[in-house]
């Protein structure tokens, strides 16, 4: 061993001993720091109230996770090449990448939307992107997730409607849509209306789901781009039920039974690089969720107090230096997932920190999973780590310190209050800047960026070029000019009526998609009525 | 510019994406390192970022992309940067870029391009000598 390497071997530490999120860790667990722990009240068996450990007996010996890898770029007909490619290698569900002019409900031609085209994402305008998308594809068969959040009610409408031209109705659909719009006002900022309006899009679209799609998940509440954006872990778990409690109150106020709609809730979270920490922020989710079902919305059904959740590994960890390392970032994140309980999972591919990934770098992110549930043995037992000294306790605490925020948001009049006054965007900020400052100090260090930095040779990506730009706007185009012009003003029209008063959106919603109005034309009816939302840019 | 006169930087999200963990981390470490920093929030066209820069003075903009869109956007403030006789103006560029546009971003005039994992240093000393 050289001489480098031997000191590399023992170095003397003085980094402190801190999670990810800056959690002092001591040296030794033992019992007495999970004194008055009560393994029935605060544990409970694997599908047992109040499912710390699991919400099925069996876990994974029943079913493994849903292993769901997002999807999208260029045009609809790329990406449904890619869906194909993805079922036929053992993915159980597809999820799919919106482009930024379709997240943001804008239409390719909107001069916002110049250099953004099919880039993030498949470009989808209008119904017709969506048949092309899902051609050859059976919806009565696959589970469609969609990251959609602003313009979510017209991308199930364009769902319900292929199911349609399939001749599957709305009942027999499955998947989810994220339609979670708090967290976009907080973290990943793809808003387009003010909250209260986009509030009220998010529970007229879950009461539609309710009443017409039973196997709909109608809201996929996401700590996700919270993560990503910089919080901590304790901020992710916080922010996320908060909100999550945010869109039952709003439901339960506007008149619907709780356990008519809880069932159908789900979650989403980020799983980062600081293994025990992560599984510990997924048992707790858990037990907060379904203590806050029964005991603060009175929820009778047991499966409105079940968390079920979908998992994605920490883009924001991966590197661009030395690629091939991210494979074994994202192994680990995932067995932290499959260890904390997901019901689904999506594991990044190796090269996104350079790009959209290629498809070979896509099939090790699921043959990463494969391996994970074919080889490691740890789908054997349900919460293998349940009853660990360190696990338990750094469950209990990540708990306190969510419970501590929630205390905070509801003395600011709850969520939708707490993001007008700005409070967990600065929470967020400050934990990514002092995150940034750990890694320049090199308290923390990140292999191949700040330390065992290497030399190395570019390696090759996915490139999108202006190509899909270019045909998404003659397709728009010859669109517009083919359609019955009459049926869409109508229904932009009547959009703008409903909007304006307090009918269910849905409707509208579904008649202007079906005569092929745009997504960007549907968004310009309601910006009209609504305005557009800008944050305060404060640093 | 005389010593005493403290560099100015637009930091600017072009585009439609709303990523801004990145742009607000650069914008306060520029600030922490002496800079004056001005943020023009989320969805900024071209245009309204070289308004932004003429209005305050600016020495340097940097531009916060990571959609993939950054080829176009360059293109269109270095055209407006020229238009407006603001040649002297430094764009510098940090993101998701792939190595393979980084030439040509270099050829539009762009003075500095930063990549995931760049450290703050790096970007502070660098915003300070296109400046200088």
């Amino acid at each position: 061993m050289s001489k480098a390497l031997e000191e590399k071997a023992a170095p003397p530490r003085t980094r402190p001993f801190t999670t990810i999120s800056g959690r002092e860790i001591r040296p030794l667990y033992r019992p007495e720091d999970v004194q008055g722990l009560d393994y029935a009240r605060d544990l409970g068996d694997p599908g047992q109230y109040p499912y710390t450990r699991g919400v099925h007996p069996t876990m994974y010996r029943g079913k493994v996770w849903t292993m769901r890898q997002f999807a999208g770029f260029g045009s609809a007909e790329q990406t449904n090449q890619r869906f194909k490619y993805l079922l036929a290698n053992g993915g159980h569900g597809l999820s799919v990448a919106f482009d930024l002019p379709t997240l943001m409900g804008r239409d390719p031609d909107h001069p916002l939307s110049l250099g953004e085209v099919g880039k993030c994402g498949v470009a989808v305008t209008s119904l017709a992107d969506m048949e092309t998308l899902f051609d050859g594809i059976p919806l009565g068969e696959v589970s469609t997730s969609m990251t959609i959040n602003s313009p979510a009610a017209m991308l199930v409408a364009f769902y319900i409607l292929v199911g349609e031209k399939q001749g599957v109705p709305q009942a027999q659909l499955s998947g989810t849509v994220q339609a979670d719009i708090l967290k976009e006002f907080i973290a990943q900022k793809e808003y387009i209306f003010p909250p209260r309006p986009s509030m009220r899009l998010i529970v007229d679209m879950i009461r539609y789901c309710t009443d017409h799609m039973p196997k709909w998940n109608s809201i996929s509440i996401s700590g996700y781009h919270i993560r990503e954006a910089g919080s901590t872990a304790a901020q992710e778990l916080a922010f996320t039920l908060r909100d999550g409690i945010e869109y039952v109150q709003w439901c339960v106020d506007a008149g619907m039974d709780v356990d008519s709609f809880a069932p159908r809730l789900s979650f989403f979270f980020n799983s980062h690089s600081d293994f025990f920490e992560e599984i510990a922020k997924f048992r707790a989710a858990r037990r907060i969720w379904a203590r806050t079902m029964k005991e603060r919305f009175g929820a009778k059904n047991t499966r409105s107090m079940m968390l079920r959740f979908h998992t994605q590994t920490a883009g924001v960890s991966l590197t661009a230096q030395q690629p091939y390392n991210n494979v074994a970032r994202t192994a680990l994140q995932a067995l932290a997932a499959v260890l904390g309980g997901t019901q689904s999972l999506h594991t990044n591919s190796l090269d996104e920190a350079l790009a959209l990934p290629t498809e070979e770098a896509v099939t090790i992110a699921l043959r990463t999973q494969q391996i994970v549930a074919e080889e490691t043995g740890v789908i054997n037992a349900a919460d293998p780590l349940g009853g660990s000294w360190f696990l338990e306790k750094l469950t209990n605490e990540i708990e306190a310190d969510a419970l501590e925020y929630f205390r905070k948001i509801d003395a600011m009049g709850g969520m939708v209050a707490a993001v007008e006054k700005g409070f967990p965007q600065r929470e967020i900020q400050e934990a990514s800047f002092q995150f940034q400052k750990a890694v320049e100090r090199k308290d923390k260090v990140i292999v191949g960026v700040n330390d065992y930095v290497m030399e190395e040779k570019p390696m090759p990506i996915l490139y999108i070029d202006e190509t899909t730009a270019r045909e998404q706007t003659a397709r728009v185009e010859a669109l517009r000019a083919t359609r019955d012009q009459e049926r869409v003003r109508k229904a932009l029209a009547e959009l703008q009526q409903v909007a304006r008063g307090t009918g269910n959106l849905m409707y509208p919603i579904l008649e202007a998609s079906r005569a092929y109005a745009t997504i960007g034309e549907m968004c310009d009816a309601l910006r009209e009525v609504w305005g557009e939302y800008e944050e305060a840019p404060v640093f | 510019m005389t010593n005493d006169r403290k560099i100015r930087v637009v930091v600017a999200k072009p585009g439609l994406d709303g990523h801004d963990r990145g742009a607000k981390v650069v914008a306060r470490a520029l600030r922490d390192a002496g800079m004056e920093v001005i943020y023009t929030g989320l969805r900024q066209s071209p245009e309204q970022i070289v308004a932004a820069a003429a209005q305050e003075d600016a020495d340097v903009i940097g531009l916060s992309i990571l959609s993939g869109a950054h080829l176009p956007i360059c293109e269109r403030i270095v055209a407006l940067l020229k238009d407006k006789q603001m040649a002297d103006v430094k764009l510098v560029v940090g993101g998701i870029i792939p190595a393979q546009d980084i030439p040509e971003l270099q050829k539009l005039g762009v003075a500095g391009v930063f990549l995931p994992g760049a450290s703050l240093q790096d970007i502070v000393d660098q915003v300070r000598a296109v400046a200088a």
